[in-house]
């Protein structure tokens, strides 16, 4: 990777720790102009403490941080969040209870002059439909607005960089989803590039360009969303976008053999123990007097219907397996079912690793 | 570096040195001006004194050890009792006027032991109202014709001093008896302890960290008290040290003196530290529940209100009333306003300047928690504990052989001394409320500032103090206060005929002049009560939900 001539935000081999734990390990990631990528993992994977890196909030032990192609922390060298012109979105938004809504917007404006800073200020203001508080103080607003004056404040210095960290863990479900959409709309409109750090998975599918996965201070996987959850590389990225069924299994002439039906195994040793993970909605079912599954429960859950099975074959233990279904389509508890599985919604991967 | 420099970063923005360098040499710079005189005392303890020593040692050293022990053990034991007492009933049980007990019992912390003292003279002594009315009741002629305890002596200072600090008891009991759950006490009741035996055996000894804290407060506040014990001719320590500079003219002598007293007082803060515990980590929850009270009836009710208010009323509103009696009587003394405004000036001063020096240090201790800065405040801190005459001591010594390098009087007995000699001794007052108002803004806070291009010192500027400001306020009134009342540091730094409320206070009562000495003690005693009113204020917001 040449780092060099390119804009945005370059982090090459990064390592971080903090009082000897190490927190970040070896991580290397690139978020190119206007390109939104995020950081999903659970908490303690180390995404947040890789975003104070880029900041400047931490210096990395170990590593180089590249920010519009200009070296920014590395090699001995460690340039001041206040000089690097990064915005950044915290999570409980640390809007300034001193100051009014256009006092915060305005406090990264200082080199401007009065008339050019206020111009600035109702410009972003207008952005993120908040034009009509400027006078209103922060603990006037609700969790919402708070949100968007936060996002206007990052967004007035034109940063080269925008961080956002849980920007939405803080909202209500509706409200949520409403604030995350105008974000996002606001984000590519201003064609600024974003790192963002979430846990959440769908949250992270609707806003990325590109997924960076990290466990344990590493990435563990980084591309397009649709490539994450079509071919993860490991039980825990598959894992990761949402509940997961997992059989185990034996390896057997480069094959699984599952209660539901064998599985290639490519890669996998012979008689190696293997994870079988099948997503709920990759489970169809087709009502059959003869069928290996028993209906235990059926719910509907809106949009799709969530039904748990128990699958009984001989010479196998029974296997508890849950099925999307899209729709209303919800069997009868107790009827006997057929299943079929998509092999596009299953991955084999060796047992053991973490997540499955 | 090997990575090229973007155009946009000056060669400035980028360094290899760590964030907040600036700021912790700063605090160090500032911690080491403040532990200085500390440090100059502990040192006198290895000078040699050419025979001054062992010629106290021969004589009244005995005298002091022995006094400063029955003092502090006299004290000890009247605030323990007086400060547990009060605190268990007003906040366990009900009686008539205990809600109003509950803030009204700090006032006695408004009062100078020293104008506590001159006040129970007044009244007590020979031409006093008391003995005078039960002469003429009883028919007495003279003093020979009847007995009536001394005021002016050890036990008389135990006392006075027992009704002005056992406040320091009463807060920490009473904090310590609130968070306690009321479940551990209840669970007491239903294991068959009676009310009162429930108290002995568990809330007592939950609560024995906080008292023993107070305690600790209440005897160093003791072991600095001169004005008191002067009065009262008990030679203590700090007496000692005051005649052996002044009187002997022996400032290494008192010096030595003085670092056998702050050893004393170093001991007690460890044994207070190490008694502590676990209790520092005890935070209260924001959430309140009402303490079932005991509802006292009859008997009970008016032995608990006449063992609470006892202290309210021989501790500030007795010597509270005599001194505006006296005020009122007297003639107006001339250059009260001058005193006032000395004190108000000096206080002010001093105030702001603990401010100024708290924040550098509290915020590097933020910015870089590490070890080093950590000690280096608790060391600036350390003037708390000593007894300002021992400051006194420490700050005269060093500056006294500066004015003598420079050859002329340009620090020693100066308004500049004065004030750094507030400084070691209070520090402490304004960082621990800096520290802890600062601890509520949250890191994201000048994360925020700072991405936004504002640096360390523009951050804090800009961000923290505004955020912080009624702490500030409250803090350099903490400070003022006690310069207000400060009274041996006083007396050895001032310059010449530079007297302030406190000094003249002093001087006009030991010229036997109490109802003169009465205007400037009123003074101090009302700006007294700013502090106090402070507190209980905070008390009635530490408890949402309590007022039913």
């Amino acid at each position: 990777m040449n780092p060099m001539g390119t804009d945005g935000l370059v982090i090459d081999a990064v390592s971080h720790d903090y009082g000897g734990k190490e927190v970040v390990r070896e991580v290397s990631l690139r978020v190119g102009p206007g390109e939104l990528v995020c950081l999903l993992g659970p908490s303690g994977c180390g995404k947040t403490t890789t975003l104070r890196i880029a900041a400047g909030l931490e210096a990395p032990r170990k590593g180089r941080v590249f920010l519009g192609g200009g070296l920014v922390s590395g090699d001995g060298a460690h340039v001041p969040p206040e000089h690097r012109n990064v915005g950044f979105l915290f999570q409980d938004y640390a809007l300034f209870p001193h100051l009014d809504v256009q006092g915060n917007v305005e406090f990264g404006l200082d080199r401007l002059a009065r008339a050019e800073r206020r111009q600035r200020a109702a410009a972003v203001l207008e952005q993120v439909g908040m034009a009509a508080y400027a006078g209103a103080w922060p603990h006037q607003l609700s969790g919402g607005q708070q949100q968007r004056v936060a996002l206007a404040r990052a967004l007035a210095p034109h940063p080269r960089l925008m961080l956002l960290d849980e920007p939405f863990s803080g909202l209500d479900k509706r409200l949520r989803d409403q604030v995350r959409d105008e974000t996002l709309h606001v984000l590519k409109t201003s064609g600024v590039a974003t790192l963002m750090v979430t846990h959440d998975p769908e949250e992270a599918m609707f806003m990325a360009d590109r997924i960076a996965v990290m466990r344990a201070g590493r990435v563990v996987q980084m591309g397009k969303p649709a490539e994450l959850y079509s071919r993860p590389v490991d039980a825990f990225v598959a894992s990761t976008f949402g509940e997961i069924n997992v059989l185990d299994a034996q390896v057997a002439a480069g094959a699984v053999e599952t209660a539901v039906g064998p599985f290639p195994a490519p890669g996998l040793s012979e008689s190696q123990a293997a994870g079988v993970l099948i997503r709920p909605e990759g489970i169809s079912l087709t009502p059959a007097a003869d069928g290996e599954a028993v209906v235990l429960a059926g719910h509907h859950l809106g949009r799709s219907s969530l039904v748990h099975l128990r699958v009984e074959r001989a010479g196998m233990a029974p296997q508890h397996l849950h099925a999307r279904l899209p729709g209303s389509i919800c069997p009868a508890e107790g009827a006997r079912v057929r299943l079929h599985v998509d092999p596009a919604q299953t991955f084999v991967f060796p047992a053991g690793g973490e997540g499955a | 570096m090997s990575g090229p420099s973007s155009p946009s970063l000056s060669a400035k923005a980028v360094s290899a040195r760590p964030p907040g360098a600036g700021w912790v040499v700063l605090a160090l710079a500032l911690a080491a001006l403040v532990a200085l005189p500390v440090v100059v005392v502990a040192a006198n303890l290895a000078a040699p004194t050419e025979g001054v020593w062992s010629h106290l040692a021969e004589t009244v050293l005995g005298a002091y050890v022995a006094n400063s022990l029955w003092l502090m053990l006299g004290v000890g034991l009247g605030v323990s009792v007086g400060g547990v007492g009060t605190a268990w009933l007003v906040t366990m049980c009900r009686f008539p006027g205990s809600r109003h007990l509950e803030w009204a019992l700090l006032l006695p912390m408004a009062m100078p032991a020293y104008v506590v003292a001159y006040t129970y003279t007044g009244v007590l002594d020979y031409a006093g109202p008391v003995q005078s009315s039960l002469r003429a009741l009883f028919g007495w002629k003279s003093a020979r014709d009847y007995w009536f305890p001394e005021i002016r002596s050890l036990g008389g200072a135990i006392w006075v001093m027992s009704m002005v600090l056992y406040p320091y008891v009463y807060m920490m009991a009473r904090a310590a008896f609130l968070e306690q759950s009321v479940c551990v006490l209840e669970a007491a009741r239903t294991l068959g302890r009676s009310p009162w035996r429930a108290f002995a055996q568990v809330a007592l000894p939950l609560a024995r960290p906080a008292v023993v804290a107070g305690v600790a407060l209440a005897l160093m506040e003791t072991l600095n008290d001169f004005g008191t014990v002067h009065y009262f001719a008990v030679d203590t320590f700090t007496t000692g040290i005051y005649r052996t500079w002044l009187g002997l003219g022996q400032p290494a002598a008192a010096a030595q003196l003085g670092a056998v007293l702050m050893l004393f007082v170093l001991s007690l803060v460890l044994a207070e530290r190490m008694s502590r515990g676990a209790a520092r980590f005890h935070h209260t929850t924001g959430r309140y529940r009402r303490l079932p009270q005991l509802e006292l009836r009859r008997g009970k009710a008016l032995a608990a209100l006449a063992f609470s208010t006892m202290p309210l009323v021989l501790g500030f509103l007795m010597p509270g009333s005599m001194l505006a009696a006296w005020v009122i009587q007297g003639s107006a003394l001339s250059g009260l306003g001058e005193l006032a405004g000395n004190s108000l000036i000096l206080a002010g001063v001093a105030g702001s300047i603990a401010v100024a020096v708290a924040l550098p240090l509290a915020y590097a201790q933020r910015l870089r928690p590490s070890p080093l800065v950590k000690a280096c405040v608790r060391f600036a801190s350390l003037g708390y504990a000593v007894p300002g005459s021992v400051i006194a001591v420490g700050i005269m010594v060093p500056l006294t052989a500066m004015d003598r390098f420079l050859g002329g009087l340009f620090l020693t007995g100066t308004v500049v001394a004065l004030t750094y000699a507030y400084l070691v001794r209070f520090l402490a007052v304004s960082v621990n409320a800096v520290e802890s108002s600062l601890g509520k803004i949250t890191p994201s806070m000048e994360a925020a500032s700072r991405t936004l291009g504002a640096g360390l010192g523009k951050t804090l500027r800009r961000v923290h103090i505004p955020m912080m400001r009624t702490s500030l306020l409250s803090a350099a009134l903490l400070v003022f206060v006690d310069v207000m009342k400060e009274l041996p540091a006083t007396l050895l730094m001032r310059p010449f005929n530079f007297d302030t409320l406190a000094t003249r206070t002093f001087t006009l009562a030991s010229d036997e002049r109490l109802a003169d000495a009465a205007a400037p003690a009123l003074a101090i005693v009302l700006a007294g009560l700013l502090p106090v009113m402070l507190l209980s204020r905070a008390i009635a917001r530490s408890r949402p939900g309590g007022e039913e």
